[in-house]
């Protein structure tokens, strides 16, 4: 499998606010490998770095020592900027920043104007996009009309549009209610794996890593965990320890054991979850 | 007892004679008890904070009414400020709101706008402080030198310095982590408890609204789906999952269990009283 991102003992410190102060060091040394048409979650407190992470993938932040390559081209040479944003598309969490158009479908279009897509194909794109967020029907709407997690979906319509290699989400699902979060995760695992389109979902949401490849727990500016899924949430302290919970599956599981049943930490699902206990209590 | 708000018949409808209208909350009535911790879930969309913004006065009714303690709060439209005094919204992401030099003015601007002066003005403005934890030394910093989560306490203590009868709080913890939602979650639950204040939460996640609410208000497309307490609601999961909403994932696994034959109460939502009850089917079923 090849490597789409790559970073390589990458530090990141934010400087000093204020005089005599110190730089906050967001990011201690991350050496990270995504792998084309993975999907992975980096999970993390608020403070670990993970955002700060996700802003070097497309050079929105540069490293202050270390490197990001993108499909080998390192970040730092803005010679490839343009081409490495159009391969790394990215959504954050308030769509109001993301926004700029009076229309819907205009804002939609707006990347690939500005990649040179001829115009029959940008409304091809715009239509595909729009459908793939559920939001077909507001294609003339005014944007500032909408609510919170319909404007979302248009901002991750704009990055679906560009057809990027690789989605990079970061807490983009924050302001959306439980319909729409799973609208968006299953936009993006069907991307994934339909179009081989690379995820990276930057999230504190538990439960939306249970469908991930791998997931990735950061601390203190480092990667402190790294896994499949289920691996890492069996690790119930552990990742209470790193300020993070568990799927109520999980904490149900470990409650149960430790009440004496014999059941696996990594009956992620609910119905997983079930048929375990249910096992167990015949 | 007199609910302390009052919601009559209200219908709101944005861009009236627009190609844009749309009503956003439709003939929705309600109660709300003095001193209750009310949810409020609904779908994106659903006229949450439409309905929200008319409970301080900051939206008119396009038909019906609010009444405060009884009194329609529109009925001196000169005097609606003296509404927002009263009935304290928090908005979403309230960090963006903060613009002054120091914490300490921040939330002072509320009450200063009341009225107050001198110690009283004092009072308020660290009683607030106190309440959401944020500590003396940091009153004299500005807002913008703390993090994302210290700046949303130091936004809901502005208001709260106010010292409203009804505190109403739009999903509270968006964006914070696991961490920093239970804090402030918790600071809200003593400040209900400690100042037996009525508190009225909008929230997406179904967990945190069944672990601290007296009772929850669904709504669904503009309209008011059921109420009740958390049992009385998560008991009737297919209707919320109908309506574009969630039930606790302990509740699905309750339910979970029952299809597969175990007689399990299915309106549970805690982890702490699912393993109860199955550690009572489990003694039942040894003791045979």
């Amino acid at each position: 499998m090849s490597t789409i991102l790559q970073t390589e003992n990458l530090q990141y410190l934010y400087p000093a606010v204020e005089e005599g102060e110190q730089a906050t060091v967001a990011l201690r040394g991350v050496d990270l490998k995504i792998e084309k048409g993975s999907f992975v979650v980096i999970l993390g407190h608020n403070g670990s770095g993970k955002s700060t992470l996700s802003k070097t993938f497309n050079a929105i932040l540069l490293p202050s020592t270390g490197s990001v390559c993108v499909e080998g081209m390192n970040t730092a040479d803005e010679s490839c900027l343009l081409d490495i944003r159009r391969r790394v598309g990215m959504v954050f969490q308030n769509p109001d920043n993301q926004i700029v158009s009076n229309v819907v479908e205009e804002d939609v279009a707006f990347a690939p104007e500005n990649l040179g897509v001829p115009t029959a194909e940008i409304r091809q794109r715009v239509d595909l996009a729009l459908g793939a967020v559920g939001m077909a029907e507001f294609a003339q709407h005014a944007p500032h009309l909408l609510s919170g997690g319909q404007k979302q979906r248009i901002a991750i319509a704009g990055v679906i549009a560009m057809e990027p290699d690789c989605i990079v989400l970061d807490e983009a699902t924050a302001m959306l209610d439980p319909t729409g979060r799973r609208e968006v995760l299953s936009t993006a695992h069907r991307l994934n794996r339909e179009k081989g389109i690379t995820v990276i979902l930057i999230t504190h949401h538990m439960n939306e890593a249970e469908d991930a490849d791998r997931v990735v727990v950061m601390d203190d500016g480092k990667i402190a965990m790294d896994g499949a899924p289920r691996e890492i949430f069996a690790q119930v302290e552990e990742l209470r320890s790193l300020g993070l919970t568990v799927p109520d599956t999980v904490d149900l599981l470990d409650r149960l054991r430790r009440d004496g049943l014999d059941l696996p930490l990594d009956a992620l699902t609910v119905d997983e979850c079930a048929d375990a206990v249910a096992a167990a209590l015949r | 007892m007199e609910p302390i708000l009052k919601v009559v018949h209200l219908t709101h409808t944005y861009g009236i004679g627009t190609p844009f209208e749309r009503s956003a909350v439709e003939d929705m009535s309600f109660d709300v008890a003095d001193g209750e911790f009310l949810g409020i879930i609904g779908h994106t969309g659903s006229g949450k904070s439409t309905l929200i913004q008319h409970l301080n006065g900051l939206l008119k009714p396009t038909s019906g009414k609010i009444l405060l303690e009884g009194k329609d709060i529109w009925a001196e439209p000169k005097k609606i400020r003296n509404v927002r005094f009263r009935v304290g919204l928090v908005f979403q992401y309230p960090e963006y709101q903060l613009f002054e030099e120091t914490v300490y003015k921040d939330i002072a601007f509320g009450p200063a706008n009341m009225g107050k002066t001198g110690d009283e003005l004092d009072r308020c403005v660290r009683e607030a402080a106190r309440l959401v934890g944020i500590r003396d030394d940091q009153l004299e910093k500005s807002p913008f030198e703390l993090s994302g989560g210290q700046k949303r306490r130091v936004a809901l203590a502005g208001v709260l310095a106010m010292e409203p009868r009804v505190l109403i709080l739009d999903e509270p913890t968006a964006g914070l982590d696991p961490a920093g939602r239970e804090n402030l979650l918790a600071n809200i639950r003593d400040y209900h408890r400690n100042k037996n204040g009525t508190v009225i939460m909008v929230s997406h996640s179904m967990e945190e609204v069944a672990g601290n609410v007296d009772r929850i208000l669904v709504l669904k497309s503009a309209h008011v789906l059921m109420q009740g307490t958390p049992r009385e609601v998560f008991s009737r999961a297919d209707e919320l999952l109908s309506a574009g909403l969630d039930v606790p994932q302990i509740t699905r696994v309750a339910i979970a269990l029952k299809e597969r034959g175990l007689d399990v109460d299915s309106a549970v939502y805690t982890a702490e009283d699912l393993e109860r009850q199955l550690l009572t089917l489990r003694k039942g079923a040894a003791g045979c």
